[in-house]
């Protein structure tokens, strides 16, 4: 049903709709309504589920962890910090490789202490081994944490769905929630080979000695690999029920003979999709949004940039020292490809900073004429720092 | 697409209002967006929450820089510099003040309509609450969405006792106001 809802009030109704078995999570902004909204719906009688307050995101995660081995479908959300918290407890699920669904309503990570929207959370723990999807509004947050259940459960690998926090999480707009039947036709019941059973008791946890943990890696890293198969499967399926899709690992926007490509993760390609339509830059600009971060879709990514001179990477998140994070992976992806674009990298919005419509073209003309264009971040005033700073 | 910047304080219900007044215009049919601007979380603190309107699905996600209107809901926040700043030529400022219009438009130098919408709430609903009064008297102004979907927007968010008396409320700060007066600056606003 169409309904004007908040960000988060709407994934609290799709996580709702996936039946979880356990919800168990530690409350911290932007990611709290998520939370409370979920915990009405339970007091209500509206959802019935097993919901576990916990005393830290290491226990939200740790619960959801034990649980999922246990049999039930489980569900987790954080932000920032507190997935720094989790991070221990997220390559534990991975390494496991227990299907597992977590919302990361997406916020910078201090010091200094910002409440406000970037990806940096979501970026430290990319080598976690979790698949990534980030999302661009919220009727695709909601359509992706149907699919992230179904991703799951299908590779064994656990999904984060990265919302922008306040952005997205705190924006009421309309959203069509699914209808219950028409989720559980497309998602099946929880099945998990690997549960703990007292009938059929297994260790799960041990310790891996030198003699096999490069195979365990291997495989998880293989694993991860393939599941760009069921990632684009969970898409194709979803838009066959609801005419719903986001073309699975990445979405293009723009003229196909474009020489300029800007590539950006998470609800900037909104911004940037509307000034794509109201003010396109003069040089023939398409849009790359990169909805799969974890795996990496190389080939996708490379098919994405054939026939680009200029490809501008702008992304919520810096590795101090280095630059770009998604960047840096970029330039990588496109080594070796004929006739790769050359990449140029910029963060933009970290910490809440707003990003304009005009941001699309002031990149575009950036890129032309920057001295420098190995990484900046674009939108820092540096007449607001002393001189050895800028 | 009319975009709109609310004023107010923490406390005041601001981003209730920001959310109020979209889900009035999906009832009416229309693609909406509202979102706060938060700063430090805390009572009396200066808030600031956006809300756009449109026929088409709204994409962009910025901060509203050039709103066609401002509802400032505490008059009190006039004071700060560049709170008008941005706002389109010819658009509307709707301020909660018990100041006639024209008083508070001398005061400031600068065109607004005057509602005293804590004392309506006061008197209606028993709580200085201003937004409900404020939102009634912007549609009047605009005419943008009718206040049957403000009525719908506000019972699924209120039940009961309380329901009733912000209906009556939105009754009598409907009334307060010139109907039509913005009309046609919302008009070319959403063009």
């Amino acid at each position: 049903m169409r309904q004007a809802l908040e960000g988060s009030q709407a994934i609290a109704q799709a996580v709702s709709r996936c039946r979880p078995g356990v919800v168990a999570a530690y409350p911290i902004t932007p990611q709290t309504h998520i939370v409370e909204n979920i915990s009405k719906l339970v007091a209500d009688g509206d959802l019935k589920t097993e919901l576990v307050s916990v005393e830290s995101e290491f226990s939200a995660a740790s619960v959801v962890l034990g649980s999922a081995c246990a049999g039930s479908r489980s569900y987790t959300a954080s932000s920032s910090q507190g997935i720094m918290l989790m991070s221990e407890v997220l390559y534990n699920i991975s390494g496991l490789r227990v299907p597992v669904v977590l919302t990361c309503a997406n916020r910078a990570v201090g010091a200094p202490l910002s409440i406000w929207n970037d990806h940096q959370d979501s970026m430290a723990v990319r080598d976690s081994g979790w698949i990534q999807l980030y999302c661009v509004d919220n009727q695709e947050a909601v359509d992706t944490t149907i699919q992230a259940f179904r991703i799951s459960e299908e590779t064994e690998i656990p999904v984060m769905v990265c919302m922008d926090g306040f952005i997205l999480t705190h924006t009421l707009e309309v959203v069509d929630i699914p209808d219950q039947a028409l989720v559980d036709k497309y998602l099946p019941p929880f099945a998990f080979k690997r549960i703990l059973d007292p009938k059929q008791p297994i260790s799960i946890g041990t310790l891996v000695a030198p003699d096999f943990f490069a195979e365990v890696r291997h495989s998880q890293h293989q694993a991860m690999l393939k599941s760009e198969k069921a990632i684009i499967e969970a898409d194709r399926d979803w838009k066959k029920l609801t005419r719903r899709g986001y073309g699975g690992l990445l979405s293009e926007k723009g003229p196909k003979d474009a020489k300029v490509g800007v590539m950006t993760l998470g609800s900037i390609g909104g911004t940037l999709a509307e000034a794509l339509d109201t003010q396109p830059p003069r040089r023939k600009t398409k849009l790359i949004n990169l909805r799969c971060f974890r795996p990496l879709p190389v080939a996708a990514i490379q098919k994405a940039c054939e026939g680009l001179t200029d490809l501008i990477v702008a992304e919520r998140a810096i590795s101090p020292g280095l630059g770009g994070i998604v960047g840096n992976e970029i330039r990588a992806a496109l080594a070796g490809m004929k006739k790769a674009p050359k990449v140029h990298n910029v963060a933009v919005g970290l910490g809440g900073r707003d990003v304009p419509l005009e941001t699309l073209n002031d990149l575009v003309d950036w890129a032309k004429t920057a001295p420098d264009t190995s990484f900046s971040v674009f939108d820092a005033k540096l007449d607001k720092l002393p001189k050895e700073d800028r | 697409m009319i975009e709109i910047r609310i004023h107010g304080r923490g406390g005041q219900g601001n981003v209730v209002a920001a959310y109020l007044l979209a889900t009035a215009a999906f009832e009416a049919g229309l693609y909406c967006q509202a979102f706060p601007a938060f700063g430090a979380e805390r009572r009396g603190a200066p808030v600031v929450a956006f809300v756009r309107i449109g026929k088409q699905k709204i994409l962009r996600r910025n901060e509203v820089k050039e709103p066609a209107f401002l509802i400032i809901q505490d008059p009190t926040l006039l004071h700060e510099k560049g709170l008008t700043t941005g706002l389109m030529k010819g658009g509307g400022i709707l301020v909660n003040t018990k100041l006639t219009s024209g008083d508070i438009s001398a005061a400031h130098g600068e065109e607004m309509i005057a509602l005293p919408a804590t004392g309506m709430a006061v008197e209606a609903v028993g709580r200085p609450v201003p937004n409900v009064a404020l939102l009634s008297a912007f549609l009047s102004l605009t005419g943008i969405v009718p206040h049957t979907a403000l009525r719908k927007a506000l019972s699924g968010r209120f039940k009961g006792e309380v329901l009733d008396k912000n209906l009556n409320l939105v009754e009598m700060a409907a009334k307060a106001v010139d109907k039509g007066l913005w009309k046609e600056v919302a008009h070319a606003a959403s063009a």
